[in-house]
């Protein structure tokens, strides 16, 4: 079940990367990365039960399950709901533009996404995994929702797209904690959710302080601030 | 090259010649139903056709010989082309292995043909539109090419009647994914090859927001009936490739796969009347982005169906 659901599952988050890249308007990438967040969030249980021993389909305990429970609402909370709506209030209270721009235009990061997205899956197919991985899209997705969000960081010329390319990045990086799913303790995943949560706190307090500081949060005007 | 003449020619010459204007038809009715209108006649557009058909021809005294080759090769490149796609579960009159390469340039030659007749006026508006329609065009087309790469990597053919035929139901099977994938793309081919909002609105009526309909205001009487007759052609022809795509599984009798193609085109004009219905025109500078889009979609199909092997 888990092989049937995860696969699907990815590549609608893959697709999503594209839509996060191709739309400006601010809205809608934050909707497009708070979705990939749902997504991986719900695949979350679904690679958790796709590294269980075959033949005992009933062999989750009572503590793992409700961790897994907990652990997927976290996320699902944490990634599609609270944060998605602190941005959303970041940009109301900043007076932000709502499009965002790229130094580079929309249609290269689109491009190098697609082809990131050809090399990651090229990529991953030369490495030398370990053996029974729920799905083989699991690493070429991370490598590829990776570049994506960094494409994401290093084009957007506003600081709200700088932190909706972090989230995307990190979102990548969520993927390849799936494959670890079995060995990490509940600590270090909450950690991981938090670390993130904490990112995008930090990143929102900076952004308040340069639109104070400066009619608009383009990033070109922290260039002019000296030391 | 041409396969004995069967029952299934017959049918296939038929109903190309006939149907494609019913199409135009349901679009129009769908979108007045969408506004709350009765909605012209289903069969206006044979209708304008008839009448067009029957006016004078009036030729600017600027143009030259281009301009009146336009509106005729245009009709006959997609007839040739509606000649080479399979309908009805069976195989296409005209095939050969590689058609498919045919098949594209086939369209473009009759885009270039459109093109050379717009220039020849001489007009700045009809300039414009043609080197729109260029611009878009180009990025449209790498989106079919990657879309027929998937379709003959599935089934093992360069030839259309083997690519959209009973293998794409076998692949459903096993790479519903790319399959999907390609399917959205080409439906967004369909719209901007068929000059459909979101790219292209048919019924504008300002030179400056037009790409394909500037391209022929100068043609008037049977020339337009022509343009609008090859139209509706295209618009079946790629409505045809979806369906094949799409419902590719074979009853196993000749009439019911005809009447569920023609049925599943005419669903294809329904949807093509809703997507025009409910979103508005792309701004012109939007619009490489959604194709490009389209075409990374499809690259990502390509790539998705190589990792399955």
């Amino acid at each position: 079940m888990s092989e049937l659901l995860l696969d699907p599952g990815l590549v609608v988050a893959l697709l999503i990367n594209f839509y996060i890249l191709t739309v400006t308007r601010l809205k809608q990438v934050v909707y497009g990365v708070a979705l990939q967040g749902v997504l991986l969030g719900l695949l979350y249980p679904v690679a958790h039960a796709g590294f269980l021993p075959r033949g005992e389909p009933h062999s989750l305990e009572t503590v793992t399950t409700l961790r897994l429970i907990g652990l997927t609402v976290a996320i699902v909370v944490i990634k599609g709901w609270i944060i998605p709506r602190f941005l959303m209030k970041a940009m109301r209270i900043a007076d932000v533009r709502s499009r965002l721009t790229s130094t580079v235009g929309i249609v290269p990061p689109l491009l190098m996404g697609g082809f990131g997205t050809a090399a990651a899956i090229v990529f991953s197919r030369s490495l030398p995994l370990a053996g029974g991985h729920a799905s083989h899209l699991l690493i070429p997705s991370a490598l590829a929702t990776v570049v994506c969000g960094f494409l994401m960081l290093s084009t957007r010329r506003e600081a709200l797209g700088q932190v909706l390319g972090y989230i995307v990045l990190e979102n990548g990086i969520f993927i390849f904690g799936l494959l670890l799913v079995e060995a990490v303790p509940i600590m270090v995943e909450l950690g991981i959710v938090l670390d993130l949560f904490v990112g995008v706190f930090v990143m929102g307090i900076i952004f308040n302080h340069v639109s104070r500081a400066f009619p608009e949060a383009s990033i070109e005007h922290l260039s002019s601030l000296k030391e | 090259m041409f396969e004995t003449l069967s029952i299934h020619s017959v049918i296939h010459v038929a109903v190309v010649l006939l149907f494609p204007p019913l199409l135009l038809g349901a679009v129009n009715r769908t979108k007045a139903k969408f506004g709350g209108r009765q909605g012209q006649p289903i069969l206006q557009t044979y209708y304008d056709l008839a009448k067009l058909l029957r006016k004078e021809s009036v030729f600017s005294e600027t143009t030259t010989w281009v301009f009146r080759f336009g509106p005729v090769v245009g009709l006959a490149t997609a007839f040739v082309a509606s000649l080479i796609v399979p309908m009805g579960h069976a195989s296409a009159p005209l095939s050969f292995a590689g058609d498919v390469i045919l098949f594209a340039y086939v369209l473009a030659l009759g885009r270039f043909f459109t093109m050379a007749a717009a220039l020849d006026t001489g007009s700045a508006f009809e300039g414009m539109g043609a080197a729109r329609e260029a611009t878009f065009a180009c990025l449209a087309e790498p989106v079919l090419f990657l879309g027929l790469l998937v379709l003959s990597r599935i089934s093992g053919s360069l030839q259309m009647s083997g690519l959209l035929g009973d293998s794409v139901a076998g692949g459903w099977a096993t790479s519903a994914a790319p399959l999907l994938l390609i399917a959205i793309s080409w439906f967004v081919v369909l719209l901007v090859e068929n000059c459909r909002i979101p790219f292209d609105d048919p019924n504008t009526h300002l030179e400056l927001t037009m790409i394909h309909e500037v391209m022929v205001l100068d043609h008037s009487g049977p020339a337009l009936g022509l343009i609008m007759y090859g139209a509706a052609l295209k618009l079946f022809v790629f409505a045809g490739m979806i369906i094949n795509l799409v419902l590719p599984f074979g009853t196993g009798s000749t009439l019911v796969d005809w009447l569920v193609f023609l049925l599943g085109t005419l669903l294809v004009a329904v949807i093509v009347g809703t997507v025009e219905s409910v979103i508005a025109r792309l701004k012109m500078a939007e619009i490489p982005k959604l194709l490009i889009g389209a075409g990374v979609v499809s690259l990502f199909a390509v790539i998705l169906l190589l990792s399955y092997s």
